[in-house]
């Protein structure tokens, strides 16, 4: 059984701390959602657990994974930006991410069946670059459906998302936690999951002067 | 190796897509061969004396010109995020953009120097050996311009910076290219010598390239 834990993790950018003291477990069909005002770290840990960064202290462990694949291969990473190519078809698009991540060819039946997950399957042949903000995040899900990894690291998966489509995300994710996945979602609404363990992040508070650390 | 084939595939197809890449290349090496003429003047000799030096010249500058966009574009929406999270070793992934980019940019200009040659005179033997010496010389020059794209991401605002930083590493590729390609024109030395330090300049930057490559990107993480 796969689970995730953080051990007293802490990051510091541009050598401004921007969280220390960071403690969590998520275990195998289990969501964690990371709460916290604007710039209060959410995206940052997540590229943290994403091995985008490193931690300036602390340490990330990853129990019951797949033999010798680190941690940052066995997770995807939904960020704020698509990474899709306008150039490519919606298709080719996720048939990319789905060989280059999952490492297998993907067929055309399969990337239709993840395009089906989140209702693109209309939209297979197109260029990405006609796609709407919203619509081009429902690709960016798709590619977690085509390449199966056991950890989803959502960052703001909901936002751009119309009512229908968030149902559908919900259910993905349903089915993902059921299949004996991880989820950690940096959020600011509901997920539409049950059970949703939190983890709230509080940054330091930099006075104007000084960048001391003022007591508590 | 699937990983690594969708990346090269992905990557051609973009450039064949978007249209950039190879012709723009070609259209750029086209232009500076044509002005060198109308800059020398219409002394035939001499053209054919020089030639090879303004071809090489020409594709020197040619493929540095879709350089900054390796990684770049590639940064901007995201996808060198999830490239870094692959199972591949990145030195691979950044070795089969690389191909790509040759085939999209590189071997072009090399197809284009027996219709560029004719406009400076030279003789089928010289075009002969232009085209190979830049057909061996090219990948050189892909290979160590890709430090400095890995470069212009980790800092960046870098891609005015990508000539300066790539240029004077590509003076070796420059110099023995000219020089093996000039011995079909004037010799004295044997076509062999230069040619091979070349073929031993391209496979050492075959090599170093791509770690270089990777270990920059690995340091520009953001």
């Amino acid at each position: 059984m796969i689970r995730l834990s953080a051990h007293d993790l802490g990051c510091v950018r541009g050598g401004r701390e921007v969280f220390e003291g960071v403690n969590f477990t998520v275990a195998a069909g289990e969501a964690l959602a990371v709460t916290g005002r604007n710039g209060a770290g959410k995206t940052t840990l997540l590229r943290l657990i994403a091995g985008l960064l490193e931690p300036a202290h602390g340490r990330l462990e990853l129990t019951g994974g797949a033999g010798e694949a680190t941690l940052a291969e066995q997770a995807h990473y939904l960020g704020h930006r698509d990474a899709l190519k306008p150039a490519l078809s919606v298709l080719e698009n996720l048939q990319f991410w789905g060989a280059y991540l999952g490492d297998k060819d993907a067929s055309i039946a399969a990337g239709l069946t993840a395009l089906e997950a989140v209702a693109l399957d209309g939209l297979a042949g197109l260029p990405a670059a006609y796609l709407s903000a919203g619509q081009r995040r429902r690709l960016a899900i798709a590619r977690l459906v085509a390449a199966p990894r056991p950890i989803w690291l959502l960052d703001e998966p909901t936002a751009a998302l119309d009512t229908a489509s968030q149902e559908r995300l919900a259910d993905l994710m349903r089915s993902h936690l059921a299949g004996g996945g991880i989820i950690v979602a940096a959020t600011h609404g509901p997920l539409g999951l049950d059970g949703v363990k939190e983890l709230r992040i509080e940054p330091p508070v930099y006075p104007l002067r000084g960048g001391e650390k003022p007591a508590p | 190796m699937i990983p690594l084939r969708a990346i090269l595939l992905r990557d051609m197809r973009i450039a064949v897509r978007i249209g950039g890449g190879a012709l723009i290349g070609v259209l750029f090496f086209l232009v500076v061969v044509t002005l060198m003429p109308f800059a020398i003047g219409p002394d035939l000799a001499l053209l054919r004396r020089i030639g090879p030096a303004i071809l090489w010249l020409g594709a020197l500058l040619a493929s540095l010109l879709a350089l900054d966009r390796l990684f770049a574009a590639d940064h901007e929406d995201g996808s060198l995020d999830l490239i870094l999270m692959g199972a591949a070793p990145l030195e691979l992934t950044v070795a089969a953009k690389g191909i790509a980019h040759w085939i999209t940019t590189g071997l072009p200009l090399v197809l284009a120097v027996p219709v560029l040659g004719l406009l400076l005179d030279l003789d089928p033997l010289a075009i002969g050996t232009v085209a190979l010496t830049l057909l061996v010389g090219t990948p050189a020059l892909t290979f160590i311009g890709m430090i400095g794209a890995a470069l212009a991401v980790a800092l960046r605002r870098g891609g005015l910076l990508l000539p300066v930083l790539v240029l004077p590493l590509t003076v070796p590729v420059l110099i023995f290219g000219v020089s093996a390609a000039e011995t079909a024109i004037i010799g004295p030395v044997t076509f062999g010598t230069p040619f091979l330090i070349l073929c031993a300049l391209t496979l050492m930057s075959l090599v170093i390239g791509p770690f270089a490559a990777a270990a920059t990107l690995r340091q520009g993480l953001d």
